[in-house]
């Protein structure tokens, strides 16, 4: 311990010498832009400027993006990764702005990534500017990130954001000398309220200006952010063999990522100079042997200790009473008021989404009947046919799916947003583990109640491989709005609330069940939670409805054109009368095994379009919607549950096979299809004396 | 006094009288299956060796010293019960007695080894907390690369160190040592736990949940396995 101590003194002394750097302005470093954005293939066909956000999670960095971009924004993938980006566009007196929004990450290492995305856009791509979205409340640990950016090279405007809540902390921050310190232009900001907006943008502006102004000396750069002496000189010193080798990364920056003994650069300079990677590790082991500590988290320990000093001199921090957070947290990660508050607020999420949903739907049917046939069109051209079925996909998507995964996934936004959502994560963890799961997986479980798409989507949050796919797999047994309209329209509605009720709780025991039996069975690592747990606030309108929209516009691209074309497909099957032979072929199953009439093979195969189908159809083939005069209770349980689980739907195979390959989504598939009949079968027997 | 009985006696005052709380001399007697009279003995040369205070008609506590051959022996104890039944397979019902027999013959060296072998595991199988070495290292990775000829050099002074999951709510602490996978190291100390750094316990949520910490300014939720494997010295309230 004492050595740490020690070296931490020492280090102060030259430091402050060197943290006073010039105010030069800065990033000038890229002067010949065209020839270093070649590999982006948008620039070239846009030639506007790009600005890219960068920043730690839970900034408001979406707020600022919202604000920069307004309306005009393409929601996407990073190129081969799951990982999400989104772009807009600023105007501003008529010049036209990209806005890239990196995500929110703490640090460059390969810890995930998303990390990885985001240093090779800055390092490689080399954006005219980085906005660095900080949270003026945690500077020390913001300004860790953006020693990083400043390493990276990156042209830097610094948002100093959320300045409203950091004076209600009791903290001031002296702008000017912050800018002064870091030699980038500070613009504080309340971007939620949309203040700084204006100067933020003018500064983007006068700063892309000046890009063609002389470039800075490397050594100007360098002033700024120096180290301790036994870390600065072997960085030096390593950037000095650097100088040989061509590389796209800045010099200085592959040296400390060298140190740190990053894999991916490891790799990339031991392709071109062997030597270099040896040299650095001898290097990395002197300071590790000096220091008694890993050569990363040295480095760690430098550059927080960097940013203490910057964060030190540029604040100074009053008294703070007991917040409402604190107080709040009280109750929320209170043992027993903490588990009823969750109770009380997704079980209010749950009946407040299918309340206003039926209202919605119903309206929503009203106005389309007109348009609507119910009735399949059964003969006739191929062509009717085919539009018929189409058609009826569309209008169930539009009464079915969006009245309920709408209002649900607007309210879920806004209790995330709040900073709730973290809060269930943490009183959930330990339940979660079991599972080889984490509190953050709750996020996109709570989701697949709404639809399961973009709850799969949502799985990306989860750390390691594996348990991206355990998430997934378990999403998909989560029944989802249409899976709930057919629950409550056969098993609340002719058996009683309390059965559908039952069939819910039977489904939670049966995701743990196969989670914890999923945990075993598939290899990889699983690493437990470290969550930010971000102050409460309270949730904006903008924001809330921006989330709203990321998610449900996955069930645009996904789920629509899967129930509109695999509509019109069943549509052909029932008109070129495949209906009995299919019928005929399950009875083994659905009649010998599950109990139900031979009819309802049909409607398996349906479901797996649309589960919500399987009880559209029932009503057409039995010529009534008074299911009990045509089912008994158990065959109505039986069919609900075996609908509930035994595949996931056409759109959600789409989006597991994007997200993890065919062989894994078949493999779930194959699973749930089997499980469901063995289920159902077994559920026939025993329910048998009951009803 | 045999080695192995003096450390037999010392676990014996830990488990009873916790760190800091008193064993009295009946209860030690029981559970060695000794008359209370040579209880009372051994005590007294205990007393003499700086390794208990001795109160006559109360008991014994252990001093610093004494605490310090406890954990060690804890350490060593629950290691090998990890041994026994992950590498060999023995019945975990079992582990408990061989490791009792074998924990007084093994030297520091073979345990921190068998730490290295095992990948510093954090619990032994009935889930009690196996405290760190005493090397001068922030985390394990640094063992566990190193060869064994350098082990000896890190040795240092004794450290008391504590998992941050054993301070209470609102007491502080200063990071010492991380312990376990790469990844989650890196992630911490890219959160600001770096060795040398005041973290302060916010609070423990129920059933073994998450801790939530503050440091730097920042509140984090970190589940329990991961917070039991970062070390601190615990700062005492004024």
């Amino acid at each position: 311990m004492s050595g740490c101590m020690g070296c931490g003194a020492g280090r102060s002394c030259n430091k402050s010498q060197k943290l006073q750097s010039s105010n030069s302005q800065f990033g000038k470093s890229q002067s010949n832009d065209g020839s270093d954005r070649k590999s982006c293939q948008d620039c070239k066909k846009n030639a506007g400027m790009v600005v890219a956000l960068a920043g730690n999670a839970n900034v408001g960095k979406s707020a600022v993006f919202n604000q920069l971009t307004g309306v005009d924004q393409i929601l996407g993938n990073w190129p081969g990764k799951t990982v999400e980006r989104a772009e807009g566009i600023l105007q501003y007196k008529g010049r036209k702005i990209r806005v890239i929004d990196l995500p929110g990450i703490y640090s460059f290492s390969t810890y995930s990534l998303e990390e990885l995305v985001s240093r090779d856009f800055i390092a490689l791509e080399k954006p005219d500017i980085v906005v660095n979205v900080v949270d003026a409340s945690a500077l020390e640990r913001n300004l860790f990130f953006t020693l990083q950016l400043l390493e990276l090279e990156a042209p830097l405007i610094l948002a100093l954001n959320q300045v409203d809540l950091m004076e209600k902390r009791g903290i001031h921050v002296d702008v000017e000398m912050l800018a002064k310190t870091l030699g980038v232009p500070v613009v504080p900001m309340v971007a939620i309220k949309g203040k700084g907006v204006l100067e933020l943008t003018e500064e983007i502006v006068k700063l892309a200006g000046r890009r063609s102004a002389p470039s800075q000396t490397e050594s100007g750069i360098k002033s700024r952010l120096k180290y301790g002496k036994e870390v600065e000189e072997r960085i030096e010193k390593l950037a000095r063999l650097l100088d040989g080798i061509k590389i796209d990364y800045p010099r200085r920056w592959v040296a400390i990522k060298l140190l740190e003994k990053d894999e991916e650069i490891t790799k990339l300079v031991a392709g071109m100079d062997g030597s270099l990677v040896s040299a650095a590790s001898d290097l990395a082991k002197e300071l590790e042997e000096m220091h008694g500590e890993s050569s990363n988290v040295i480095i760690s320990a430098e550059r927080y200790h960097v940013a203490e000093e910057i964060a030190r001199n540029a604040q100074s921090i009053g008294v703070e009473g007991v917040s409402l957070t604190d107080r709040l947290d009280a109750i929320a990660l209170h043992p027993v008021l903490g588990y009823l508050s969750i109770l009380a607020v997704i079980g209010g999420l749950l009946v407040w989404t299918f309340v206003i949903g039926a209202k919605i739907s119903e309206l929503l049917v009203e106005v389309l009947r007109p348009i609507e046939q119910l009735e399949p069109v059964v003969s006739g051209p191929l062509g009717d046919i085919l539009w018929n079925g189409a058609f009826a996909g569309l209008v169930a998507g539009l009464t079915l799916v969006i009245p309920y995964v709408l209002p649900f996934y607007i309210i879920l936004a806004f209790i995330e947003d709040s900073g709730y959502l973290t809060r269930i994560s943490v009183m959930l963890d330990q339940g979660m583990h079991s599972m080889g799961l984490h509190g953050k997986a709750i996020i996109p479980l709570i989701l697949g109640y709404g639809c399961n798409v973009p709850a799969c989507f949502a799985c990306r949050i989860m750390e390691t491989p594996k348990q991206k796919l355990l998430a997934a797999f378990l999403v998909t047994m989560v029944p989802c709005t249409a899976r709930t309209v057919v629950i409550l329209g056969l098993v609340a509605a002719f058996v009683n609330i309390w059965w559908a009720m039952a069939l819910y709780v039977f489904d939670i025991l049966l995701i743990i069940l196969l989670g914890r039996i999923a945990f075993k069975a598939v290899p990889g690592d699983s690493v437990g939670l470290i969550m930010e747990m971000p102050k409460y606030h309270v949730p904006s309108a903008k924001v809330v409805l921006k989330q709203t929209w990321a998610r449900t516009k996955s069930l645009l691209w996904v789920v629509f054109p899967a129930y509109i074309i695999g509509s019109a497909a069943l549509q052909a099957v029932y008109a070129a009368g495949w209906l009995n032979p299919v019928n005929d072929l399950l009875s083994p199953i659905t009649v010998a095994w599950l109990g139900l009439p031979s009819a309802v093979g049909i409607l398996l195969i349906f479901g797996l379009v649309r589960k919500e189908l399987t009880i559209l159809m029932l009503a057409v083939i039995f010529q009534t919607t008074n299911f009990a005069a045509v089912l008994s209770p158990v065959q109505l349980i039986v069919l609900a549950l075996v609908t509930m689980i035994y595949i996931p739907c056409l759109a959600v195979i789409l989006c597991l096979a994007k997200e993890f390959g065919w062989k894994k989504t078949a493999a779930i598939t194959v699973f749930e299809v089997v499980f469901a009949i063995l289920l159902g079968g077994i559920a026939s027997r025993l329910l048998m004396p009951f009803l | 006094m045999p080695k192995e009985q003096i450390e037999e006696y010392i676990e014996a005052i830990y488990d009873i009288a916790g760190k800091n709380g008193l064993a009295k001399t009946t209860e030690v007697a029981k559970r060695l299956h000794n008359a209370p009279a040579s209880v009372t003995e051994v005590f007294g040369s205990l007393a003499e060796s700086g390794l208990v205070r001795y109160e006559p008609y109360k008991g014994a506590a252990l001093t610093d010293a004494g605490e310090e051959v406890a954990l060690k022996i804890k350490r060593k104890h629950r290691l090998l019960e990890v041994f026994l039944s992950d590498i060999l397979g023995i019945d975990p019902e079992k582990v408990h007695e061989e490791a009792c027999r074998m924990e007084h013959s093994i030297s520091d060296e073979v345990g921190d080894a068998m730490c290295r072998m095992l990948n510093a595991p954090a619990r032994c199988p009935c889930g009690k907390l196996i405290s760190p070495c005493e090397k001068e290292i922030a985390t394990c990775n640094e063992c566990r690369t190193a060869d064994g000829s350098t082990d000896s050099d890190k040795s240092a002074a004794p450290r008391k160190v504590v998992p941050l999951t054993d301070l209470r709510p609102c007491q502080k602490g200063t990071i010492a040592l991380l312990r376990g996978d790469k990844k989650v190291i890196q992630r911490l100390s890219d959160l600001g736990l770096t060795p040398g750094t005041e973290v302060v316990l916010m609070r423990k949520t129920p059933m073994g949940g998450p801790i939530e910490l503050c440091v730097r300014r920042t509140n984090l939720a970190v589940g329990h396995e991961i917070a039991d494997n970062i070390f601190v010295k615990a700062v005492l309230e004024a």
